[in-house]
């Protein structure tokens, strides 16, 4: 394992590489332009391709396209690029493409500013194309969780057949931090998925078996409402399996703080100085958004939990319509919330935190 | 007896087209599967298909393998998949609506890009599929579902010549542009196409055919009559020839 | 001048017309039936007068007709 002090964009640009991506092609839109200029110069290195579309709707097109062939394939953008893509990205979703987009968040709604945010919640986990269909969401907190979830991310998508959406933001995208880079994926072993999804289901010249036609749908009546039924499975399969929540201090905890990826790292900072001062404040962080894990909010003691603080870089707020949903009014909730490049602020955590607690005692 | 004119094995096999009397998407894609047939490049070729009538085709008509591309997409489509298999022959076939009006900008930069891709065109001046709209090809004062009026008198701006727009830039190498009014027009469009698909297996980049195409149930005429309206209103507009040839 | 001979898939004769426009010998005609889609398909009226020379193919859009030709 190799240790590198590297940039956001950067290290999950390179991790990418690693995981066997030999197609990338995107659009300049900051906050993650140093993601196309990364892989510009590296993926050539390894015997990639590289394209800079003429748009994200050119680019998210080309990935799609480059998934036909069996290609790991890679595309990253930031909130209004993503809404540029989200016709194909429905279309991956029902042809059922392993793609993998990165989304470093930046203000919305509109063209909104170049600041961090968390407004692309609806869009990434709920609505991010027409026909409703689901893919896997991760959302990490640090460098090295976001390189070993992208290292992972294109061998879940192959076994899923689904797009895998990793949801960053201005900060974890500029932000630098040492991470442990994972070994490269050798190449022949990148060549035999390849060959794998050509015999399999991709396309590559029938080469003497019946012709294959992929299409995000099918025009045929019943076969649609069975292709919605595989899906809805592959969905469920999802939520049984690919769940992930880190849980920090929740076992003996009264005050919990909740917020995902980079929000996560605030509440943190706050729940260990309530901690330090005798308070018990704990964390659920999840790192899926979808499937968000309802599981980790009902494996709390609401014996002893008096009150929730969600935390979220979004007003209106998004992500809390979820941690309702979880928190099933077990407990009072109190919301924090920033917008617009505001980033959170641990000391307003704490301070609400204590606030609740002061009413409580 | 020798035979002069047999099917392709390729074609009708799997699946019959459901396109209309007189269509001539339907000459195109039979010209497309007997020039695979005969380069002997049907197993080791792709169609990255666009969204309409020429769609038709890509669904086992012509049994090969098919990428559907979301509407005007295709060029995209292609551009990436060719660069990840160099070693397939890839084309896109794509109507006018397709190609030049949603999917304009996924061409031209493909063609400026100079892709090694080849593109099978149908200029039929009019949304077949959805029932006869207004294409970017749509002629000068000619009436369809949303010119009503007919084209010009609302705003729509004049036909949009394909070819001689790609023709600008400098990366393209073969931009031609046929028809198949008659028995010796469609030779010459089969002959376009594979130069076509000649220039991608020998390398030269994007080249593109573009077919001036008959839609007999949209235009409201017989096939005969699509014929004349070619002749005398089309070609004009769109004159046929090799535009460029490397 | 070889014999020539046209057949026609009367299933897949969708009868535009365009086979009719370019057979030089007139040899093709609308037969006065129907098939299973309802199209006048089109037929051989004056087999004899076939030249081979296959033009009627190349127009015909839905590979409905095959020729030959003796040697």
């Amino acid at each position: 394992m190799e240790k590198e002090f590297m940039k956001g964009c950067e290290a999950v640009a390179e991790a990418a590489v690693r995981a066997g991506c030999r197609f990338f092609a995107g659009y300049p839109i900051t906050p993650q332009n140093q993601v196309p200029e990364y892989l510009a110069h590296r993926l050539p290195e390894v015997g990639g391709v590289f394209i800079q579309g003429e748009s994200e709707v050119a680019s998210i097109n080309m990935v799609y396209g480059a998934s036909y062939g069996g290609t790991r394939s890679l595309i990253s953008s930031s909130s209004c690029g993503m809404s540029l893509m989200s016709e194909t990205i429905g279309w991956a979703i029902s042809a059922e493409m392993p793609i993998v987009l990165f989304n470093f968040q930046r203000g919305g709604p509109g063209i909104g500013d170049i600041g961090p945010s968390q407004q692309d919640y609806f869009q990434a986990t709920k609505a991010h194309a027409n026909g409703g269909g689901r893919m896997l969401v991760y959302s990490p907190a640090s460098l090295q969780e976001a390189v070993d979830i992208v290292y992972e991310s294109f061998e879940i998508a192959e076994s899923y057949r689904s797009p895998v959406y990793i949801l960053m933001d201005g900060i974890t995208g500029g932000m630098m931090e040492s991470v442990e880079l994972p070994e490269m994926r050798p190449e022949d072993y990148i060549a035999e998925k390849k060959a794998a999804i050509k015999k399999e289901w991709g396309l590559g010249g029938k080469q003497g078996r019946i012709g294959r036609t992929i299409m995000g749908g099918d025009f045929s009546g019943i076969p649609l409402q069975t292709l919605n039924q595989k899906l809805e499975k592959k969905y469920l399969k999802m939520e049984e399996n690919e769940t992930r929540c880190e849980l920090y201090l929740t076992e003996d905890a009264e005050w919990i703080v909740t917020a995902y990826g980079i929000g996560a790292r605030f509440a943190k900072a706050a729940v260990n100085r309530l901690r330090a001062d005798g308070i018990k404040a704990g964390l659920v962080r999840p790192i899926s958004l979808y499937p968000f894990p309802f599981e980790a909010y009902d494996a709390l003691d609401y014996t002893k939990v008096k009150g929730v603080v969600s935390a979220e870089m979004s007003i209106p707020p998004q992500f809390i319509t979820d941690v309702k949903l979880a928190v099933k009014e077990r407990a009072p909730i109190c919301i924090y919330n920033t917008s617009g490049g505001v980033i959170l602020d641990s000391i307003e955590i704490e301070k609400m935190v204590r606030e609740m607690a002061g009413k409580e005692a | 007896m020798k035979t002069v004119y047999k099917k392709p094995a390729c074609l009708g096999v799997r699946k019959r087209n459901s396109f209309c009397p007189g269509c001539m998407h339907s000459i195109a894609s039979r010209l497309v599967a007997e020039v695979l047939e005969e380069m002997d490049l049907v197993d080791n070729s792709v169609m990255i298909a666009g969204i309409g009538c020429g769609g038709n085709a890509s669904f086992g008509y012509i049994d090969m393998d098919v990428g559907k591309a979301p509407h005007g997409r295709a060029c995209a489509l292609a551009s990436a998949y060719k660069r990840c298999n160099p070693d397939e022959l890839v084309f896109t076939y794509q109507g006018d609506g397709d190609l030049a009006a949603i999917g304009f900008a996924e061409t031209m930069h493909a063609a400026n890009r100079g892709e090694n891709f080849s593109v099978i065109f149908i200029n039929n001046a009019l949304y077949g599929m959805t029932g006869g709209q207004l294409a970017p090809t749509t002629l000068e004062g000619m009436v369809t579902t949303t010119s009503p009026a007919g084209r010009g008198n609302n705003g729509e701006g004049y036909p949009m010549n394909v070819c001689e727009l790609i023709n600008c830039f400098k990366a393209p190498a073969y931009i031609a542009r046929g028809t198949c009014t008659d028995p010796k027009n469609v030779r010459k469009t089969k002959e376009y196409i594979r130069k076509a698909f000649q220039n991608q297996l020998d390398g030269k980049g994007f080249s593109i055919v573009e077919i001036v195409s008959a839609c007999p149930s949209d235009w409201h005429m017989s096939p005969k009559q699509c014929i004349d309206f070619i002749n005398e209103k089309m070609l004009p507009e769109y004159p046929l020839g090799e535009f460029r040839s490397r | 001048m070889g014999k020539g001979k046209v057949i026609v898939d009367a299933d897949w004769c969708k009868s535009c017309g365009y086979c009719l426009m370019v057979c030089p010998k007139g040899v093709l005609g609308v037969s006065g039936d129907v098939n299973r889609f309802g199209y006048r398909y089109v037929s051989p009226l004056k087999p004899e007068e076939c030249i081979g020379c296959g033009l009627c193919a190349t127009m015909c859009p839905d590979i409905a007709i095959e020729v030959y030709k003796e040697d």
